[in-house]
């Protein structure tokens, strides 16, 4: 089976504390450490467990510029066979349905069976995975934490609804899935592995590589803009409870069963 | 004179009979032991290289103490002085076993230097040596049988209790020195009746009593009864000789050799591969064990070594709180595979991992390195090292807990577990309030100082670990210390990271470290973190000396540089607990306890587990982040143990074991009953500082101003 996993470099935010800049028009960028998105690493997780057990290749693309070839060498120190950067200028600014639109150049360049996306970027809107389904035609699943390869060019896949339950669905190949974090248990890369896998090549495509028409990705595209971040106002301070363990232990529980917490 | 060489020549013509019969098993006992020994060499040639033929006379102490000497042995009193017996009996029987062998082909051999009154000497001691080994053979079976002793239980999940396979050869032992004896009686009565006075002035031994108990037998008897016992006593010796290589008692073969080749230089690591530097290691296909084969020869000696005693498991403390790991089992499983896939006969080996098979994830990540076990093997067998090595081969194939990754992800992107930030590592120091108490140079390429305080990630990070920070830096500030810290240039040690089995990373984090160090120009090395301290005097290279606070303390104050104020409640009673990278590992037990006994007024109990057979709290570094399966904290049993000793403040000196500790009281439901406190905050309180404006400086007028900076 062929499997193309779509990631994205976000500002880790266990690593991070992301404040505002002065302007407001952004995050404050400057210390920021990077990684692969999380839900997009377990993605690359279970296409090579897809793939261990039924063959094939994991190719690992992101749409970005040079700084994000560290997570594609990231995944492929994970084994994947392979990764895309797709990076032009003519990129910069996309929007959600501009990215889809260049992620949809690539599919078609290719042959693959199944694609998989993080369920959302850390710093993203969940958009990417169905609108990238919907041009290609494709069926699509999200939210998906389970998946298993059946006869016939089919999968059976699930996604957690209400309560825990598990929802079965059964879905056509060629498709696109869009992976819930808790899937399987990404396995560990460390420095060791990144460097056996420096020297690989990692190809870049852009525009004319793709066959996009570059009027149609970019800022000049992109139909939705950020216009501006803003920090809420604080609210009513937390109730710190004061008193003896005990007290406080009984204090908590009254509260908790006061505010419906506790049924 | 002829009458005794008569009779000495009847006596050996009983053993001439059996000449051929004996020779054949001699022949047949020898070349089926040395096949033996030839198969089991065969796993240790295939073995990782282990360079373990350095410092011979360091080398040879080791085995004149814990080999010869039996040092380790009486930590379990009634075991450790029965093994010391039988110990003893084994090496005095040795030459005696050698020349009875002999006789029974070549009827007049007499051993060498054992001739004579020597030879007279020789044998009278050897006649109570016997006697001693067959008594404590009947002992060691009823400890076995009746009395039971917990350690020596096998837990279903670690396969079965070797009880039948431990009883049957010693009651094999037991016949030797019994048929031995029976020999040497036989032979004294037909002397006695040719009336010969025989040497046996034994009295009480085991021969004596054979030869009072056939003072009358007839000579027939006698001669039957000669012949006898040298053949039980000839087939037992070449049958447990063969037999032992399949079992625990093939330490007796291999103990000489696995304490030769002992481990020297304790709180180091193995280095993934002997013989590869760090610059080759990228080379390096595969890292630390995956197979059987990945381990080196020696921890292969170790497993074949291994008495299966227990003592290991009975002080692990992650066995002791229900983890899934016992030390003993690490051992004995790896030798069951040895055995299963490296037959006596046909093809051997099959290369299959050893995660999932042998070893559970659970089980390797479970151990906090704290070393009790190999503090307690009198054989001296190996633990860390081949943890550590499975743990390396566990990171190399991607397979590292979830609750691990992250910390790891975070020391490669920031240097330190929590994902901090770098300008904010030495925020504990900067804080206005405490830079008016106690200001702290931060050190780089242009502002130098004589000493480095290496603070490292909890200490400078976790909000309660701080405070061990700042009494450091107060203590050396107090001595006039002209030092400084690294601030945002200082990583994480890595001490844990390297511990964990991740080399490559520990490799990036102690590069990094080195050049900071060197760059800021120090020439010594201060730190309140055991788990730092040990980095650095083993994990890293040419850095500077380093020092834990306690060592510095412990000078100070017997330089009388640093005083103390009594302590302010007399009814505190302190237990010090060993961190066990300060104990075990660096044998630092002394200088904090002194610093303790300087303090006026300080009431200090012992726990029943101290010093070397410290409890670890529960492991530092990643092992916070880790999540164990076990039915209790190590930390709680701790905590229970200083309460048993009478104390209600438990001194450490180590933040992790702060850690450990503090959330432990508050497992323990012990919160206002007991309390934890850092060495250097306790010292730092207490110091009485010259202070011209107070006249009467009490440690109650002094303590605000100590600290003002928390």
């Amino acid at each position: 089976m062929e499997i193309l996993v779509c990631a994205k470099r976000v500002p880790d935010t266990s690593e991070n504390e992301i404040a505002l800049n002065n302007t407001g028009n952004d995050i404050e960028r400057d210390e920021l450490v990077y990684s692969i998105n999380e839900a997009d690493n377990y993605a690359v997780e279970e296409a090579l467990q897809i793939v261990a057990k039924a063959g094939g290749n994991v190719t690992v693309v992101t749409v970005g510029g040079e700084d994000d070839e560290e997570i594609l060498r990231r995944q492929m120190a994970m084994g994947a066979n392979q990764g895309v950067l797709i990076a032009d200028d003519a990129f910069e600014g996309s929007d959600g349905r501009g990215v889809a639109t260049i992620l949809k150049a690539l599919v078609q360049k290719g042959a693959y069976d199944l694609i998989l996306t993080g369920v959302q970027a850390d710093d993203g809107a969940a958009q990417v995975g169905g609108m990238l389904a919907a041009m290609l035609d494709y069926p699509f699943a999200s939210l998906v934490n389970s998946i298993e390869v059946l006869e016939g060019r089919k999968l059976k896949v699930s996604r957690e609804i209400q309560g825990g339950n598990k929802e079965i669905s059964e879905i056509d190949l060629p498709c696109v899935l869009s992976i819930q974090t808790g899937i399987n248990e990404p396995r560990y890369v460390g420095m060791r592995g990144i460097r056996a896998v420096a020297a690989l090549p990692i190809p870049t495509y852009g525009v004319a590589e793709l066959g996009l028409d570059a009027r149609a990705v970019g800022a000049a595209a992109a139909k939705v803009k950020r216009v501006d971040y803003f920090v809420p106002t604080l609210g009513k301070g937390a109730e710190m409870l004061e008193g003896s363990r005990e007290e406080n232990l009984e204090k908590l529980l009254e509260l908790l069963a006061a505010k419906g917490g506790l049924k | 004179m002829a009458v005794e060489m008569q009779s000495a020549v009847q006596m050996g013509s009983w053993l001439v009979r059996g000449r051929l019969l004996f020779l054949i098993i001699q022949i047949l006992g020898v070349a089926c032991f040395s096949y033996i020994v030839a198969r089991r060499l065969v796993p240790l040639l295939r073995a990782q290289r282990d360079l373990r033929f350095d410092q011979p006379v360091a080398r040879l102490g080791k085995l004149l103490k814990f080999w010869l000497g039996q040092w380790k042995h009486p930590r379990y009193k009634t075991a450790g002085i029965l093994h010391i017996f039988i110990f003893a009996g084994f090496i005095l029987l040795a030459a005696r076993a050698f020349t009875v062998l002999m006789v029974g082909v070549s009827q007049n051999f007499v051993m060498p230097g054992l001739s004579g009154r020597v030879g007279h000497i020789y044998e009278a001691t050897t006649d109570y040596a016997a006697t001693v080994v067959f008594l404590c053979m009947i002992f060691a079976i009823l400890r076995r049988l009746v009395f039971k002793p917990a350690r020596y239980a096998v837990p279903p999940r670690y396969g079965k209790a070797h009880t039948a396979d431990a009883v049957f050869l010693l009651v094999l032992i037991a016949i030797l020195m019994v048929a031995d004896s029976l020999f040497e009686g036989a032979k004294a009565a037909a002397l006695a009746q040719h009336g010969q006075p025989a040497e046996l002035g034994t009295v009480l031994s085991l021969p004596w009593i054979f030869k009072a108990a056939l003072a009358s037998a007839s000579i027939s008897v006698l001669g039957s009864l000669y012949f006898g016992a040298y053949l039980v006593h000839e087939v037992t010796f070449y049958f447990l000789l063969c037999y032992r290589p399949f079992g625990i008692q093939f330490h007796v073969e291999t103990s000489l050799f696995n304490i030769y080749f002992a481990k020297l230089n304790k709180g180091t690591l193995k280095p993934v591969r002997w013989g590869v530097s760090d610059e080759h290691l990228d080379e390096v296909k595969s890292f630390g064990v995956k197979t059987f084969e990945d381990f080196t020869w020696k921890h292969m000696l170790d497993f074949y070594s291994c008495a299966d005693c227990g003592r290991c498991s009975d002080n692990c403390p992650a066995n002791a709180v229900g983890r899934p790991l016992s030390p003993r089992f690490i051992t004995t499983k790896a030798r069951d595979y040895a055995f299963r896939h490296y037959p006596m006969f046909g093809g051997s080996g099959n290369g299959k991992p050893l995660i999932g098979s042998v070893y559970s994830d659970d089980e390797i990540w479970s151990c906090t390195t704290c070393g009790a076990c190999e503090e307690e093997c009198p054989l001296l067998v190996e633990y860390i090292d081949k943890i550590v090595d499975l743990r390396r081969g566990m990171v190399d194939d991607g397979n590292v807990p979830q609750s691990l990754q992250k910390p790891l992800k975070a020391l490669e992107s920031r240097g330190n577990p929590y994902g901090k930030m770098e300008r904010k590592r030495a925020e504990w120091a900067t804080a206005k309030d405490y830079q008016q108490v106690c200001r702290l140079k931060t050190l780089d390429k242009k502002n130098h100082a004589d000493t480095l305080y290496f603070v490292d990630s909890i200490t400078s990070y976790d909000e309660r670990m701080q405070s061990i920070g700042r009494a450091t830096a107060k203590i050396l500030d107090h001595i006039g210390e002209n030092f400084g810290i690294l601030g945002a240039a200082e990583k994480d040690s890595g001490h844990e990271v390297r511990r964990f089995g991740e080399e490559t990373l520990f490799m990036a984090l102690r590069d990094h470290n080195v050049d900071a160090i060197k760059a800021c120009g120090a020439t010594r090395i201060v730190t309140a973190d055991p788990h730092a301290y040990n980095a650095l005097k083993h994990d890293y290279k040419d850095v500077p000396p380093v020092e834990h606070i306690s060592q510095v303390l412990a000078r100070e104050v017997k330089a009388g540089k640093i005083r103390f104020n009594p302590v302010q409640n007399r009814n505190d009673v302190y237990a010090y607990h060993d961190p066990c990278y300060l104990g075990r590992h660096n044998q630092v037990y002394d200088d904090p306890r002194a610093v303790l006994d300087a303090i006026p007024g300080l009431k200090r109990v012992e726990m029943t587990r101290s010093r070397d057979r410290s409890f670890c709290c529960g492991g530092g570094g990643l092992m916070l982040f880790y999540e164990p399966k076990e039915e209790q904290r190590m930390g709680v049993k701790r905590v229970q143990m200083a309460a048993e000793a009478g104390a209600n403040v438990i001194v450490t000196a180590c933040p992790f074991c702060m850690t450990n500790i503090e959330d432990a009281i508050k497992v323990a439901g012990l919160e206002g009953k007991m309390t934890a406190i850092d060495l250097a905050e306790l010292a730092d309180q207490q110091i009485a500082r010259e202070r011209p404006t107070v006249e009467a400086t009490t440690a109650s007028e002094i303590q605000p101003e100590c600290v003002a900076g928390r």
